[in-house]
């Protein structure tokens, strides 16, 4: 592994239920298998309630903030398409967004007429990078649904500097034993689907 | 080893290593996680929830007299309940050693107010220690036992809720063997503060003080940095992390043991710079002393006086400092121009029921701390104002005896309940009120993550108990009319609120249905919206249940989040929604 200085940061974010722990939790058991120095935040109580949610993740030879600041995040992981909006800010101009295209209604669209914008456009405009992936067919597809968010996790593994054998045994290390062939089959699905971004 | 762990598995994992044998602690985010995995020491560690964080304290004050090593957790606004005994036990002293770890919570993520419990420190004289990872978490939680036991006071160990759910790498260590033998010694005049004796403990109180502060300048918990000389810093806790960062060049004094304030050691580091900055979240409480020592200092003038501390806040302040403009990063996308995503009533909850019944009726709720307390947004609109636990209860009584016109309701969870909520019942017995109190029972202490409480029948360990009846205890309060209802059963719902709003007396309306995310099952089949039969009148949107998806006017389930309660069901005149067969799931 390289011994700069370098400190790797990256945002999880998505709606609460939707997967973003697992996915923080792959990371950084991944950057524990190389050694390097890891800190992590993720965001319990009220939030969790179907609100909008955020983990955060950075690592390298030494890490003092647990939190991302803004404009420091190599990559951002969404799960859920609008809240890449939200949270665009902590992405550097030159780094990763890999986007769910899954979208999930606010209750204030349903019941109080704020509107669902039609994501792809805005996302285009708002990240220089972008992997917009329809993550939930793809896992549905491998035969397991709920891997969506380790598909999106193969997507931004590629676009880090963990060697890639790193992140299937962290897989091995966060997922039960009988899941383990379907996310490894989901991960390797989202390092296929973002070799060009 | 060294193992990734939050600041609250750390601080557990630390009053293991030191021996502890007893915890009490009532649940509240951030600190909750520390007594639930404290609890996984199985039979080492005795661990229980208590009703209340007063009750909790005093059980552990209980425990310390015996001999016991024992910690006491709770959310900064549980040490308001749990003053009383804190601000005596402090002058009656422990035997074992007695630590109270107390998380703040800056910027209110899932708190009413922003404290810094720090003042309460000093309010109690009592020494405060503040980790600034899960390694220090850890490691001060072991020193605060020593300290606790060296100097017979309780210590606080202060977290906020960046340490206690942020995970660093951490080097474990053994359980000291105490070996300790279990024997509560008969000594009144040091454990009755009776004004005879208290007014000793007060004198021996100042005395103790200028001992730990004496302490508090030579401890290795405190630390001087040198490197530059042109500035120093002086921070604590969570805001030491960004200074590492935004101030990479600075000498600094991070502080572990912050109070009783380390005087010569803060006088010492001012002397080795030109300039001193002091970084600390939530109050200037350092800076005030510092400057009270004649140092002169930057602090409150660079930094924002409440709300989180953050890498692009102490950007600002250096800009500030540097006499420079600090732009922030410029927005790339309005993300006002989104639809906010508020947490809301999770899909089948039965507490939706209940507070869907109330907008039928024009009433004033006051509500309570929980989950049901999502019920103030839209479109239920139905939680007029909340104030603390228990207050739902006894802020409805006061606002009948002040000659309020309307009826009132008031909302308390189950666990809230039994925390705060049986005295304020009395009083609307005892004092003639005649409100109706609505106790939402979901059989869990939910948004704290789903923890144990005296109505469940089990412990926190596991141990199956008695489960007490909120009813029978409605009943002992003096309440003749106890009724419960199903709020899933929108008619039954409506009728109780209209016959116990109709009486002239106090009743209690229990509404019980256990949570579906704690159950881990859905309530019944999913359902579905058939649009032949829907006439888009929106009814069911009223019951802001998120499953319910309307996206211009096209309204349906999503059935990956129907937790099939069948509510909406009953709100549809139309009869357009129903399960989805079995038949039709395959």
């Amino acid at each position: 592994m390289t011994t700069s200085q370098k400190i790797t940061s990256i945002v999880l974010v998505g709606v609460g239920g939707q997967g973003i722990l697992l996915a923080s939790e792959v990371c950084a058991r991944a950057a524990m298998l190389c050694g390097l120095q890891v800190k992590a935040n993720e965001v319990h109580g009220m939030a969790q309630r179907g609100g909008s949610v955020i983990a955060q993740i950075r690592f390298g030879q030494e890490v003092h903030s647990p939190l991302v600041a803004e404009g420091m995040a190599d990559a951002l992981l969404a799960l859920e398409a609008i809240e890449a909006l939200r949270f665009h800010q902590f992405l550097r101009l030159d780094g990763l967004a890999v986007v769910s295209t899954q979208r999930v209604i606010p209750i204030t669209v349903s019941s109080g007429g704020a509107v669902y914008p039609e994501p792809e456009a805005l996302l285009r405009q708002t990240f220089n990078r972008l992997a917009y992936i329809d993550a939930l067919a793809e896992a549905s597809a491998l035969g397991e649904p709920r891997a969506a968010n380790i598909v999106l996790l193969g997507g931004l593994a590629r676009h880090l500097e963990l060697p890639l054998a790193v992140w299937e045994d962290a897989l091995a290390l966060c997922v039960k034993a009988k899941a383990l062939t379907s996310n490894i089959a989901a991960f390797r699905r989202g390092l296929a689907l973002t070799e060009n971004c | 080893m060294s193992v990734l762990l939050s600041g609250n598995e750390a601080l557990a994992r630390g009053a293991y290593e030191s021996g502890v044998t007893t915890a009490f602690g009532y649940p509240g985010t951030p600190s909750t996680e520390i007594l639930e995995n404290l609890a996984k020491f199985g039979s080492a560690v005795y661990c229980e929830w208590s009703p209340n964080e007063k009750v909790a304290l005093e059980a552990a004050v209980g425990a310390s007299l015996a001999g016991a090593r024992v910690i006491v957790t709770m959310k900064h606004v549980g040490l308001n309940v749990a003053a009383d005994p804190l601000l005596t036990l402090a002058y009656i002293g422990v035997e074992g050693g007695l630590v109270l770890c107390v998380a703040d919570d800056p910027g209110q993520h899932s708190s009413q107010t922003e404290q810094d419990t720090r003042q309460y420190a000093r309010l109690a004289k009592v020494p405060i220690l503040e980790p600034a990872d899960s390694q220090e978490a850890l490691d001060f939680m072991r020193a605060a036992m020593d300290i606790s036991e060296k100097f017979r006071t309780p210590v606080i160990v202060r977290s906020t809720t960046r340490i206690s759910h942020s995970r660093s790498l951490v080097e474990i260590g053994e359980r000291i063997d105490l070996q300790r033998e279990i024997a509560f010694q008969k000594d009144p005049s040091r454990h009755c503060p009776l004004p005879v004796w208290g007014r000793k403990m007060r004198q021996a109180l100042e005395q103790r003080q200028s001992s730990m502060a004496e302490e508090a300048d030579a401890t290795t918990l405190n630390r001087c940095e040198i490197r530059s000389a042109k500035l120093g810093i002086i921070t604590a806790s969570i805001a030491y992390q960004y200074v590492r960062e935004v101030f990479p060049e600075a000498s600094v004094l991070k502080l572990g043991w912050s109070f009783p304030f380390p005087d010569n050691l803060l006088r010492s580091f001012a002397e080795q710079v030109q300039q001193v900055i002091v970084v600390e979240e939530l109050d200037n409480f350092l800076e005030e002393h510092i400057r009270s020592l004649g140092v002169e200092c930057h602090g409150r003038d660079l930094l924002p006086p409440c709300g989180e501390l953050s890498v692009p806040k102490l950007l600002a302040a250096k800009a500030r400092w540097e006499g420079k403009d600090y732009h922030s990063l410029p927005q790339r996308f309005a993300t006002d121009t989104l639809p906010a995503r508020p947490p809301v009533f999770c899909p089948g909850c039965p507490h939706r029921g209940l507070f869907y019944g109330l907008t039928k009726f024009d009433v004033v709720v006051t509500g309570d701390i929980g989950c049901y307390s999502l019920a103030v947004f839209p479109p239920l609109n139905r939680t007029d104002v909340i104030l603390c636990m228990g207050g739902g209860i006894s802020m409805a009584h006061g606002l009948e005896k002040a000659g309020e016109k309307r009826k009132i309701v008031g909302v308390v969870g189950d666990s809230t309940f039994f925390h705060s909520g049986i005295t304020g019942l009395l009083d609307i017995v005892y004092n003639r009120g005649t409100t109706t109190i609505v106790v939402v029972d979901n059989r869990t202490t939910a948004m704290t993550g789903h923890q144990d409480h005296p109505g469940t029948g089990r412990t926190l360990q596991g141990e199956e108990t008695i489960a007490v009846s909120i009813e029978d205890i409605g009943r002992a309060c003096g309440v003749r009319r106890v009724r419960t209802v199903n709020p899933y059963n929108l008619t039954e719902v409506h009728t109780a609120l209209s016959e116990e709003l109709a009486a002239a007396e106090p009743s209690l309306i229990i509404s019980r249905a256990p949570c579906p995310l704690q159950e881990r099952k859905p309530v019944g089949p999913c359902h579905r919206i058939d649009p032949q039969k829907c006439r888009r009148c929106r009814a069911c949107l009223k019951l802001g249940c998120p499953a319910i998806e309307n996206e211009q006017g096209v309204i349906r389930i999503n059935p990956l989040l129907c937790a099939g309660c069948g509510t909406c069901a009953e709100v549809c005149k139309f009869q357009a929604i129903a399960p989805i067969s079995q038949e039709e799931s395959k």
